[in-house]
């Protein structure tokens, strides 16, 4: 079990002043699973993205990434150093692409690293010399690659901009994989999406996990998804986890619906909370 | 209406318009990442002019200023690669330092980085009118006419020719090379990018750079051009240079050239056809009406105000 691990948290704790906004976090998260992080609104959880992609510096614990050369400490990391030296990448609850440039472009600069160690600052790329144009050659069978799996091939060149929201939210998460991470952060990647979207959602990062063998740390408020893709699922509710386990034994925890629906003694939920949960009314 | 007189201010607009233009450039480009008018970009351009004028006078020392494309390219490298150090100075003290800082407190240190760099030359080259001896000589008589014979000297056609090349090459640069791809990208989301891997610190340094690569051009060319320089010529050029990005619409390269070309020509054709001395009236006449009737340019895109 232990060498699987793609992502260890342990003792993260991130207080800003007085505000204890995550309190002493552990948890992994494997390779090829997809790892949900969910919770009431200020539970912290993009705070958690924002300490595993240098946003923020953790106030205490241990961020360890095992990549596929070896574990890397997280925290000591900061940047641009991030996706080259630790193989995180992110996409962002409200979307950011550059939306000034093309579908393909906005995949080739996820690429710039690669590019920029063989462009011998700019100069080889201006003259299309022999190892720059190999290594642009490389990036862009990279990025067909996943415009086909984001199904965005036709579109290459469109303005991102132009592109229909679900279409930027499937170009953001290819975007993210041409950085070539090892660890894929989803910040409410099915905010804002149709059911037939988020179904389409559902389909590519299943895709990316059993494909790509990599962990997916997924925040999300969108139940449906959460329940059929994730393998795990973390609960924290005031930067505290309260539960930690498969989609099942989560939904059942009564931690956690105390946490979701506040202290109650009426064991009935309402009805389209119930629905929400994906719990049958009638079997509680 | 005499042509031979409207052709020869033709040319005279185009060439200096060419030299503001590649100074307008470096404007353009700095506002383009980072949002901030880099206000010593001015000085830059006249250290640009000192460093040719050093260089050639080494040659000069040296012996081998009698071959006269040798020193040429000499003066160009050398001015090139001294000044863009000074590029990446100005970032480097003026702007990095105060990254994420209000927007004011980085205007104020270019401003004074600007002061700096002018006092600077001022004492170590001395506060006097730096003559250059003229290297390019002789030129083309297009037209002769009754009065008046239109002239294109060599000098112009260098200054218009290498303008375009290296418009065409640095066009090329930002739209082709990763290089390019990572500014453009910065330009839009600086965090996005560096979370992509881009590193946005040298990125921004390279901008500066660039900028400070083509005002060393502008710089050479004007002391070829005129044959005088002294330390105060930054100020005016950089004022106009900047107009003429304004006028382009600011952040857009064929805007610059754009806006560096009509500012060249106006200033031109002023001088040629009404008074001389109010020139420069009418040039910063075209900015005040810039800015009240299309702020965002002639090529720029207006900014949406998102809500």
């Amino acid at each position: 079990m232990t060498d699987n691990v793609q992502l260890e948290v342990e003792h993260l704790t991130m207080r800003f002043g007085g505000l204890v906004a995550i309190d002493d976090l552990s948890f992994t998260a494997r390779k090829g699973e997809i790892t949900a992080i969910i919770g009431p609104n200020g539970a912290g959880k993009t705070t958690v993205f924002n300490c595993l992609t240098g946003f923020y510096v953790p106030t205490e614990g241990r961020l360890t990434l095992y990549a596929n050369d070896g574990p890397r400490l997280l925290e000591r990391s900061e940047g641009f150093r991030i996706p080259r030296n630790n193989g995180v990448a992110r996409t962002f609850q409200n979307i950011r692409l550059f939306t000034g440039m093309t579908v393909l472009e906005n995949l080739i600069v996820a690429q710039h690293n690669a590019l920029m160690e063989a462009s011998a600052f700019s100069l080889a790329g201006l003259f299309n010399l022999g190892r720059y144009a190999k290594a642009e050659k490389q990036a862009l069978e990279t990025a067909k690659f996943w415009l086909n799996k984001v199904g965005l091939y036709e579109q290459a060149d469109w303005n991102a901009g132009n592109l229909p929201y679900g279409s930027q939210r499937r170009l953001e998460i290819a975007r993210a994989m041409c950085v070539n991470p090892s660890l894929l952060c989803l910040d409410e990647p099915a905010a804002g999406l149709n059911p037939r979207e988020s179904a389409e959602l559902n389909v590519l990062l299943q895709s990316i996990r059993d494909d790509q063998g990599i962990g997916l740390l997924l925040i999300e408020h969108d139940m449906s998804v959460v329940m059929k893709i994730s393998d795990h699922v973390i609960v924290l509710d005031y930067g505290k986890k309260i539960a930690d386990g498969d989609p099942e034994a989560v939904k059942n925890d009564p931690a956690v619906i105390r946490a979701y629906l506040g202290e109650d003694d009426d064991d009935e939920l309402p009805p389209e909370v119930a629905a929400d949960l994906h719990l049958d009314p009638k079997a509680t | 209406m005499d042509w031979a007189y409207f052709l020869q201010q033709l040319i005279n607009g185009l060439t200096l318009g060419a030299i503001y233009g590649l100074i307008a450039i470096g404007y353009t480009m700095v506002y383009g990442i980072i949002g901030m008018i880099n206000f010593a970009h001015g000085e830059i351009y006249m250290i640009g002019a000192f460093h040719s004028l050093i260089t050639f006078l080494i040659c000069q020392a040296a012996g081998i200023s009698g071959i006269l494309p040798l020193t040429l390219l000499l003066m160009l490298f050398v001015s090139m690669i001294l000044t863009s150090i000074y590029g990446w100075g100005v970032e480097r003290v003026a702007y990095r330092p105060l990254r994420g800082s209000f927007r004011l407190a980085a205007l104020i240190s270019a401003i004074g980085m600007s002061i700096f760099l002018q006092n600077f030359v001022q004492i170590s080259q001395g506060a006097r009118v730096k003559p250059m001896q003229p290297l390019i000589e002789g030129g083309i008589t297009l037209m002769r006419s009754p009065n008046f014979d239109v002239q294109l000297s060599y000098m112009q056609i260098i200054i218009i020719l290498l303008t375009f090349v290296l418009m065409v090459v640095f066009s090329t640069l930002i739209a082709k090379t990763s290089l390019g791809r990572a500014q453009r990208a910065c330009e839009q989301d600086r965090t996005m990018a560096g979370l992509l891997g881009v590193n946005v610190d040298r990125t921004i340094s390279t901008t500066f750079v660039m900028g400070a690569a083509l005002a060393s051009v502008a710089g050479m060319m004007v002391t070829l051009y005129y044959g005088v320089i002294d330390f105060y010529i930054g100020f005016l050029a950089g004022v106009k240079a900047f107009t003429a990005a304004v006028l382009g619409g600011i952040g857009s390269l064929p805007g610059a050239m754009l806006g560096g070309l009509l500012i060249g020509l106006i200033e031109a054709f002023w001088s040629g056809y009404l008074t001389i001395e109010y020139k420069d009236v009418a040039t910063f006449g075209i900015l005040v009406l810039v800015l009240i009737f299309r702020p965002w340019g002639l090529l720029g895109k207006p900014e949406v105000e998102k809500v």
